[in-house]
């Protein structure tokens, strides 16, 4: 590790949220060095299907923060654009608008609960008929309950954002190294930080930014100051390349329950979309299972059905991959952003569970606002590291 | 009584349920293919009756392709399809099983080239299957091109359907290389039996053999009018000067094999060096698991064989069976082993072939990703990981899964070690959704 | 056994694969690809590369080099039009 020297701060992780206060802090002019143990952007971050949503949140801090970052992701790609140019900073940003379908009478009444509470808290949503729905989305199946149209769901590609955003960090004079792994803290003497060990090396620095995703809860037990992340497994399927099918993001209206739910067991409900590519990707499961990546065929068979429900069509269509990652999981399902008074300059960004692609934009900006105690863009109090929630005893 | 699975009807899948069923246990063998046979000894799907025999005791599933393998209590569930390739009405299985022998096989690794994705550009293997199991020829005048000896019998079944082989170009100069291992050479000795009645034969048809040449571009517009060819360093850059031009419809590629992975992969074996690691039982790994032919290291239909043999016999024993030890195909594996190190390093593929690349030349041909959008996002962006390399990319994401292009592509990128990383393929062969959602029954082990 | 081959008809042999039909009916290449629209047909010829994709009675992405006939396929060359609704 001879060639790193120091920075003021160090971030760890170079997932899409790293990547993210990376750029907002040396934007901010702040010296940034980001570490990752493996590739950069080749975690949780790989897996996301790159949805930047309201359509999912229930009114609240999480909600405040998604229309936050909806409004920062189109002005930080045009900044980035500007800075590693046009090539470099394609992203396949795509404000396609997305859907949300009730299939059965059951799911009507929740489903205009959601709409009204998130209208009021100033989400466009707009009430479609069958007839508009399938106008749309012409391959939508024909058993409609209810349809709500938000055009403001965007999408970009996760993995492609986050080496933008890192190839933004290096044009502005940051550091991004992979395959660098971060196993703990040097303090001084009041506790504070003064560097990152890396091994047998230690590279000074000012503060450090926890942004280790699914590993987060993992890396700050280790340096004496934990919080409660945990990893909840997730699946998506990819069919073969097809002509256009699928224009907009739809899912089945019981999905935001699933986001919703605390529960260990397997949820799924159909969350259906297509990429520039041709693909259409089939999520998604959420699974409290540890770090356990077998397949499990029951998983995929419940996506197939969840995505025949919304689009019979698509029965006759090949899955030619599946995948699955770990979404870093709270128990009060908020993210943790903010400084740990425990340890004087740790700071974390994590917890973001299955948002943190469309979160990463507010993410960032929040974390600079907070390091350079300018004005910030949301309230930081919800997602506060020193809640009961997340902040546990170091030893317990 | 349990009964073993095992996965691949080639000669090493075949000797293994048959060393299980000569135990008295029973077997299920499964094939995608229509016939048994596997790549070498592929049959003609035209002509009725089977020129194998299988001894009672193994239920044979052809037209049967298993698209996943997960763990499932004491050992593993193989989900099988059966019916016609790729439709979307066969019938699902999912079996389950305490020993597992996988016996995929592998396919012949190409390289690419300024115009290989033009029609009349085939693999080696694309020429020999056509020939085998349809009778046909891929064109009128052919050329071979790439390394190894398994370009011969490549030649040799062209010359039987009627085609005229222009030339071999063999990219290495295996002589020399040869005579560099005796030991292998010598324990290879029935092989180069094997090759030289191959070299008569192509004698009879005036086929040339030229060494140190390689195809190094291919001309046409909507399909493949010519060939350049070059004659190459040691390195295998193309020598100034040397390029010649031969008119030909059709030229068929290969450079070595590249061992069917996913399904091992997917049950957690371990890779040692881009092959299943196996111990003298033919055992991975993973307790339960087998693994025996092409999977394990190239080393021809013989060497497959005997480990066939082997862990047909090691998964018998597992279920209880009282077996003997089946000391000749140890033997023979244990040579044909030293005879598959000998080859590994006769015709190794040499870094030179990156220099035949354009930026326009595609380096994934179903994501139609050129060599210069690859360099520039290796060069630009923070790459460091095979995952990322193909969502930054797109190289390998297509419908082949980089079955293709990986090893390639992990090379041009820098990242030869983590070439295995393209294996990862939980989903092994393409399933409609249809097909997923529908109920399988699971079958125990009775 | 009779076949169409984007609408005319052929006889064809049982065990003759898809990709063996088509070419005895002169095609090379039978599929488009999606961004240059480049002409493809067989290349591994044993399934690996899905080069070979043809639409069989009306289902897309069948590997015509595994695919064998049945009386009555209805082959066509597979490209990019919009699946009509
Ligand atoms: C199947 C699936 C679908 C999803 N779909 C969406 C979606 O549509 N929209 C959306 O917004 N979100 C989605 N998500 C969620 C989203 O992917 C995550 O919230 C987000 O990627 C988290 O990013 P991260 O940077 O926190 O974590 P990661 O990307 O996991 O990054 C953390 C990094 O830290 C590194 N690291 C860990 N420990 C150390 C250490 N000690 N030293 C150095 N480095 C370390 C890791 O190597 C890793 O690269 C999905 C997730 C899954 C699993
Ligand atoms: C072009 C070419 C020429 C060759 N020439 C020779 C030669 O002349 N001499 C020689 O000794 N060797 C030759 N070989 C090498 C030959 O492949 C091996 O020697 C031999 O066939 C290996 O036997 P195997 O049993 O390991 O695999 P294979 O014969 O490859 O059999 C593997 C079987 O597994 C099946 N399979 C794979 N995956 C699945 C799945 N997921 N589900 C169901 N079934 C599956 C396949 O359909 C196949 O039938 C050649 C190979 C090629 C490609
Ligand atoms: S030619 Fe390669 S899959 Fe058919």
């Amino acid at each position: 590790m001879g060639g790193i020297e120091s920075a003021d701060v160090v971030v760890i992780g170079a997932g899409i949220i790293g990547a993210a206060c990376a750029e907002a802090l040396s934007a901010a002019g702040v010296r940034v060095l980001v570490l990752d143990r493996a590739a950069p952007a080749g975690a949780t971050t790989a897996s996301g299907e790159g949805n930047v949503l309201l359509s999912d949140k229930q009114p609240g801090p999480e909600l405040e923060l998604a229309k936050a970052s909806r409004r920062r992701w189109p002005q930080l790609l045009d900044e980035v654009r500007e800075l590693i140019g046009p090539d470099l900073a394609e992203v396949e940003w795509d404000p396609k608008g997305g859907l949300v379908v009730a299939t059965g009478a059951d799911e009507m009444g929740p489903l205009a609960a959601l709409t009204a509470a998130q209208r009021a808290a100033g989400v466009e949503v707009e009430d479609l008929d069958a007839g508009q729905a399938r106008e749309m989305e012409p391959h939508l199946t024909d058993q409609l309950a209810a349809v709500a149209h938000y055009p403001d769901d965007a999408q970009v590609q996760p993995v492609l954002a986050t080496a933008a955003l890192l190839a933004a960090v290096r044009a502005r004079g940051g550091e991004v190294h992979g395959g660098v792994r971060a196993d703990g803290l040097v303090t001084g003497r009041s506790g504070e930080v003064v560097g990152v060990r890396t091994g047998s090396d230690a590279i000074p620095c000012g503060a450090v930014v926890n942004a280790c995703g699914p590993w987060a809860g993992h890396f700050s037990e280790t340096i004496g100051a934990p919080i409660d992340v945990l990893p909840r497994r997730g699946v998506v399927l990819v069919t073969a390349p097809m002509p256009p099918f699928v224009r907009r993001k739809v899912y089945a209206a019981d999905y935001v329950d699933a986001v919703a739910s605390a529960e260990a067991d397997l949820q799924s409900s159909a969350v259906v979309e297509s990429t520039r590519s041709g693909t259409v990707l089939i999520g998604s499961s959420r699974q409290r299972v540890a770090f356990d990546d077998d397949l499990d065929v029951e998983v995929l068979r419940g996506l197939a059905r969840g995505a025949i429900r919304l689009f019979p069509g698509l029965a006759a269509v090949p899955v030619m991959r599946a995948y699955g990652g770990f979404r870093p999981y709270t128990p009060d399902r908020l993210p943790v952003i903010g400084a740990d008074a425990r340890v004087p300059g740790l700071w974390h960004a994590t917890g973001h569970e299955g948002a943190g692609v469309g979160l990463a934009a507010a993410t960032g900006l929040l974390l600079a606002d907070l390091y350079t105690g300018r004005e910030p863009v949301v309230d930081p109090g919800p997602f506060r590291v020193d809640r009961p929630e997340v902040a546990l005893e170091a030893g317990s | 009584m349990r009964r073993v699975v095992v996965v691949g009807a080639g000669p090493a899948g075949r000797a293994a349920a048959a060393a299980t069923a000569a135990h008295g246990v029973e077997v299920v063998l499964v094939d995608s293919a229509p016939k048994l046979g596997g790549q070498y000894d592929r049959q003609d799907t035209r002509e009725s009756g089977d020129r194998f025999a299988l001894p009672s005791g193994v239920e044979y599933l052809p037209d049967s392709v298993v698209w996943a393998v997960e763990p499932a209590p004491g050992g593993h569930r193989v989900h099988v399809r059966t019916g016609p390739a790729d439709s979307p009405e066969r019938a699902g299985r999912a079996l389950e099983t305490r020993a597992l022998v996988l016996a995929t096989g592998a396919y012949d690794r190409s390289l690419p080239f300024p115009g290989w994705d033009l029609p009349g550009v085939y693999t080696a293997g694309a020429a020999q299957a056509l020939a085998k199991s349809q009778g046909i020829a891929v064109g009128d005048r052919v050329i071979v091109a790439g390394t190894g000896p398994f370009l011969l019998p490549v030649a040799t079944v062209l010359c039987s359907v009627g085609a005229r082989v222009v030339a071999i170009l063999e990219a290495n100069d295996p002589v020399t290389g040869w005579m560099k291992r005796p030991g292998g050479a010598v324990a290879g000795w029935g092989k180069f039996g094997e090759l030289a009645r191959y070299s008569v034969l192509l004698g009879h048809h005036h086929v040339p053999m030229v060494r140190r040449s390689a195809v190094i571009a291919a001309n046409g517009t909507d399909r493949l009018e010519a060939v350049i060819a070059s004659r190459l360093d040691h390195d295998w850059n193309p020598v100034a000067h040397t390029e010649r031009r031969f008119e030909v419809d059709a030229v068929a590629i290969g450079f070595g094999f590249t061992p069917q992975l996913e399904l091992a992969v997917a049950a957690r074996c371990d890779i040692e060096g881009g092959f299943v690691a196996v111990n003298a039982a033919q055992a991975t790994s993973v307790p339960g698991v087998f693994a025996a032919g092409e999977i394990t290291g190239i080393g021809g239909a013989e060497l497959a064989t005997h480990e066939g043999t082997i862990a047909g016999t090691a998964a018998a024993k597992l279920l209880g069976a009282r077996v003997r030890v089946p000391f000749r195909a140890m033997r023979h594996v244990r040579s044909g082993r030293r005879f598959a190190a000998a080859l590994q390093s006769a015709y190794p593929v040499r870094p030179g072939w990156k220099g035949w690349l354009r930026d326009d030349t595609l380096v994934c041909r179903c994501e139609e990703v050129p060599y210069g959008e690859l360099r520039r996002a290796v060069g630009g962006l923070d790459i460091g990981g095979v995952r990322s390399l193909k969502l930054a990319t797109r190289a390998g994401l297509g419908l082949c899964q980089g079955r293709v292009c990986g090893r390639n592509v992990a090379e041009l990128a820098g990242l030869a070690d983590a070439a295995d990383g393209f294996s990862r393929r939980p989903v092994a062969a393409p399933v409609r959704l249809g097909e997923l959602a529908e109920d399988t029954p699971v079958e125990s082990e009775r | 056994m009779r076949v169409r081959v984007d609408g005319e008809e052929f006889v064809a042999e049982p065990g003759e694969t898809v990709a063996a039909v088509l070419r005895g009916s002169g095609r090379d290449a039978w599929r488009t690809t999606r961004i240059e629209g480049r002409p493809r047909g067989l290349f591994c010829g044993i399934g690996v590369c899905f080069d070979c994709l043809v639409v069989v009675n009306g289902v897309r992405d069948v590997r015509a080099c595994l695919r064998l006939v049945a009386d009555g396929d209805d082959i066509r060359s597979q490209g990019w039009e919009e699946v009509p609704s």
